[in-house]
């Protein structure tokens, strides 16, 4: 299924959550979008939680959100972009998903 | 918001009938709402108005049609749990008036 | 049913959605204390509702949804609702499907006793393998 998360790691646990539970399914994928792309910085507390997560699931941020918050030369390696026609193929793409609040 | 006056006590009700403060019921109102519905009260209306007061009580909603007949049924007997027997005790609807006698808010999604 | 329709259509295939009596696989999460925001009650209405589509309903309580089914919860001090005594009724609007993440528990000191519903405690990877089968998931 695709998972999809809107908050900054930083401020609220929800990637927390919604790792634990998404790298137990192998086909899983993670969506970050809105302040949750924060989560995708190099060299923060983030960077071991998201570089393990990447072993088990697709990791994947949407663009404009990424850019609008200047996020663009700072982001892990692996985790792929999409833009807004990328967010609704892997809607599509995957048999259901939950957009974690 | 309008009131109710009977024998010197007051009753709050909403723009339907409704009573606004569940602990306010008492026989009376009861009594005086079923007038208003055209419900003649019978021993079979009072312990169906009797037994969605104890269901409000123990689960702080009023039931859907569906699960008050099968608790109806339950607790007082299969010839009771079923919408006809319900619906011949309150023509306009168990939900509506039976719960509007027995002092309870209008169920979600009610018949 | 579906062989039937297409039958008596003149061969006209209905999709799955438009046929009565489909019944689809809906799991709500709830992951939010029950009075700090409207989301727990929000969803115990929602949840309410949908058992009235014959649909397969299931919920799972995670994170600090699991404070929203302790034992215990008195909140006329605060004037507010207390609505913990409606998940005893969801028995009898046939949903019993209700589990709780183990880890969420652990994490709260909390165990099954502290709850006030029967319900399966699972690990994180029981829910992600349960919560892949779903039709629909509705977050809370």
């Amino acid at each position: 299924m695709l998972h999809i998360v809107n908050k900054s790691p930083f401020e609220n646990r929800t990637l927390d959550s919604c790792l634990r539970v998404a790298i137990n399914e192998p086909g899983a994928a993670l969506l970050l979008i809105e302040d949750a792309v924060y989560a995708a910085s190099k060299s923060g507390t983030f960077e071991s939680a998201m570089k393990d997560a990447l072993g088990k699931v697709k990791v994947y941020a949407l663009w404009p959100d990424i850019e609008a918050r200047g996020m663009q030369d700072r982001v892990i390696e692996g985790i792929k972009m999409v833009d807004y026609g990328g967010f609704v193929d892997l809607v599509a793409e995957h048999s259901n998903c939950q957009s974690w609040l | 918001m309008s009131s109710v006056e009977l024998n010197g006590k007051s009753y709050e009700t909403d723009e339907e009938g409704y009573l606004v403060n569940l602990g306010e019921w008492d026989e009376d109102i009861a009594a005086y709402l079923a007038e208003q519905e055209k419900v003649d009260m019978t021993p079979s209306h009072w312990e169906v108005v009797n037994f969605l007061r104890e269901y409000y009580n123990d689960y702080q909603i009023a039931p859907a049609i569906r699960v008050l007949t099968k608790a109806i049924g339950k607790k007082l007997g299969a010839e009771k749990g079923n919408s006809k027997y319900l619906y011949e005790l309150f023509p306009y609807g168990p939900a509506k008036q039976a719960c509007k006698i027995a002092g309870l808010p209008k169920p979600t999604g009610c018949i | 049913m579906g062989e039937e329709m297409t039958e008596s259509t003149g061969g006209i295939d209905f999709e799955d959605e438009d046929a009565s009596g489909v019944i689809k696989k809906f799991m709500f999460v709830n992951r939010k204390a029950p009075y700090g925001t409207i989301y727990a009650l929000e969803s115990l209405e929602v949840v309410l509702i949908s058992a009235a589509f014959d649909q397969d309903v299931s919920l799972i309580f995670m994170d600090d949804g699991v404070y929203q089914i302790v034992k215990g919860q008195h909140t006329k001090a605060i004037d507010v609702k207390n609505f913990s005594p409606t998940y005893r009724a969801l028995e009898g609007y046939d949903i019993e499907k209700l589990y709780v993440e183990k880890e969420s528990l652990d994490q709260r000191g909390l165990t099954e006793d502290d709850l006030l519903v029967d319900v399966q405690v699972m690990s994180s990877a029981e829910i992600a393998k349960i919560m892949a089968e779903q039709d629909v998931v509705i977050s809370f």
